[in-house]
């Protein structure tokens, strides 16, 4: 029997259990992977020569990106405590630090994803009539700059602008080639935010990068699947997510053998998952309503049923921010004990 | 040079002296403490043991809180002391994360503070204010590397832990046992 009393320490967000990170990095965490995930299968498909046959992964989803990663790095914003001195991240380069190096790939694919859509926008959306429809005076605020006629036509009021929009569309399989590897950067970044940490035994497991890379992937083909108008693509999606899940549940199981075949410290955080606090919502929103009931799903659609494409897409993507969410409450109050 | 306390677990009362002093003196904001009392009893009554630790920030040497800061606010300076530089910090937390002993927190102000071995006072050749108001002198402060200093006569002869050895971290507080 061991009791320890820590007195006169009441700090903050520390104590009784630490409590740091709250609701803005899961939802980074979700929208990151998300992003991360329809970025690699827009490259994927453009690099494989298959952009018109799976129009929606390579130009519609895309569009998506952006705004999440917009979003996602708002969150990010206010989950610091020192908002004013954010910029400091973009001073320094600390290749030992996951979070300087995550900053530094968002920096990166942020800007390359908006540029991405936005070379897509006039085989998708060929014009828009500015003086009629719901939004026009938005819109005219927002075009009118860059675009010289009454109706759009991209047709760009700076001739850098045309050249440029050329050269992208010219070059889409080389900057495809560039946008897989970040992506999967990014992807494996948000798991391995949370794994860097030694101090905190449920997080410090090498898996989480690649279960959380998957877990992004996943979710990224339900959104795929819900925009998809096209049969052979929600099939294909349907396919590689069913895939995908297996993979996720191999990797949940890999990750909670390693955890009881290790220390004190890390049997205690995979006991908080069998029997502890988080057993009923990890294994049943998470694995069951957010991986397996899914996959049920999409197996019997596969097999001729219909399913409304919402129900198997929606858990998924409900899963994998639940997912995020038990995680970063979960490791915070896992700790070294001594 | 290398920097370190020991701390005599058998002389401790636990009368949160240290505590108070680290708060007068690094002006520590209300309801904050950077460093704190820990009582460990173990066993089964009636036989137990009592174990009174004054605890703060380990100084490590292979410091988690280091590696993670991703602008190099959290960094270490002569004598392997780690500091954060207030106005470098973000306040992203990632160093809270990475400490196993919680010795870090946010301050009210944004930027994350911690014991600094109170560098201020160790330059002009003064003892951390924690040790120096020690009313039963369980604290000893000094350079590790110098075979001499009160400290290194301490560690060389007696027993001692250090916490969550485990971790990795290299701590350089040690608990005289």
């Amino acid at each position: 029997m061991e009791e320890i009393i820590t007195s006169g320490r009441m700090n903050l967000n520390i104590d009784p259990v630490l409590h740091v990170w709250h609701w803005q990095i899961p939802i980074y965490l979700f929208l990151g992977g998300l992003a991360a995930g329809i970025l690699f299968f827009a490259a994927l498909y453009t690099i494989m020569d298959k952009a018109d046959k799976y129009p929606t992964a390579v130009k519609v989803a895309p569009i998506l990106v952006p705004f999440a990663l917009v979003v996602g790095l708002f969150a990010l914003l206010l989950d610091l405590k020192h908002k004013l001195y954010f910029w400091q991240l973009y001073t320094n380069i600390k290749f030992e630090s996951p979070m300087s190096w995550g900053a530094w790939t968002l920096m990166a694919v942020t800007p390359l994803s908006i540029v991405w859509v936005a070379s897509y926008l006039k085989e998708l959306i060929p014009s828009i009539e500015l003086n009629s429809g719901r939004f026009s005076g938005v819109l005219k605020m927002i075009l009118r700059p860059i675009d010289n006629a009454a109706q759009v036509n991209w047709e760009w009021k700076f001739t850098f602008l045309t050249d440029f929009e050329n050269y992208v569309i010219k070059e889409r399989k080389s900057i495809a080639w560039i946008m897989i590897v970040l992506a999967l950067i990014l992807g494996v970044y948000t798991g391995i935010l949370l794994s860097a940490f030694n101090a905190r035994p449920l997080w410090n497991t090498s898996i989480l990068g690649p279960l959380f890379l998957v877990s992004g992937l996943s979710t990224a083909a339900a959104a795929i699947m819900l925009l998809s108008k096209n049969k052979d693509e929600r099939i294909l999606f349907s396919r590689i997510d069913i895939m995908l899940i297996i993979i996720e549940l191999f990797f949940i199981i890999h990750m909670f053998m390693g955890f009881l075949a290790s220390t004190e410290v890390q049997i205690e955080a995979a006991n908080l998952f069998l029997g502890g606090a988080y057993t009923v919502p990890f294994w049943g929103l998470v694995v069951v309503l957010g991986l397996l009931v899914p996959a049920l799903l999409e197996i019997l659609e596969l097999r001729g049923y219909h399913v409304p494409i919402l129900a198997p897409a929606g858990l998924i993507l409900l899963g994998g921010l639940i997912f995020r969410f038990i995680m970063v409450e979960a490791g915070q109050i896992t700790r070294y004990l001594y | 040079m290398r920097y370190g306390m020991a701390i005599d677990t058998k002389k401790c009362v636990g009368c949160s002296d240290c505590v108070v002093a680290c708060q007068t003196e690094n002006n520590v904001p209300v309801g904050y403490c950077r460093d704190w009392i820990v009582e460990n009893t173990a066993g089964t009554y009636p036989k137990l043991e009592l174990e009174i630790r004054s605890e703060r920030c380990n100084h490590c040497d292979n410091s988690p809180c280091v590696r993670c800061c991703p602008t190099g606010a959290s960094h270490i300076i002569d004598g392997g002391i780690v500091v954060v530089t207030h106005v470098d910090c973000i306040g992203c937390g990632a160093c809270i994360q990475s400490c196993p002993y919680d010795a870090r927190y946010s301050h009210p102000e944004g930027y994350v503070d911690k014991c600094t071995f109170c560098h201020h006072r160790v330059e002009n050749g003064q003892n951390p204010a924690c040790v120096s108001v020690c009313p039963t002198h369980c604290m000893y402060f000094g350079d590790l590397d110098d075979p001499n200093s009160e400290i290194s006569k301490m560690v060389s002869t007696r027993k001692w832990k250090v916490l969550a050895p485990e971790a990795g971290t290299k701590p350089q507080i040690f608990y005289l046992v």
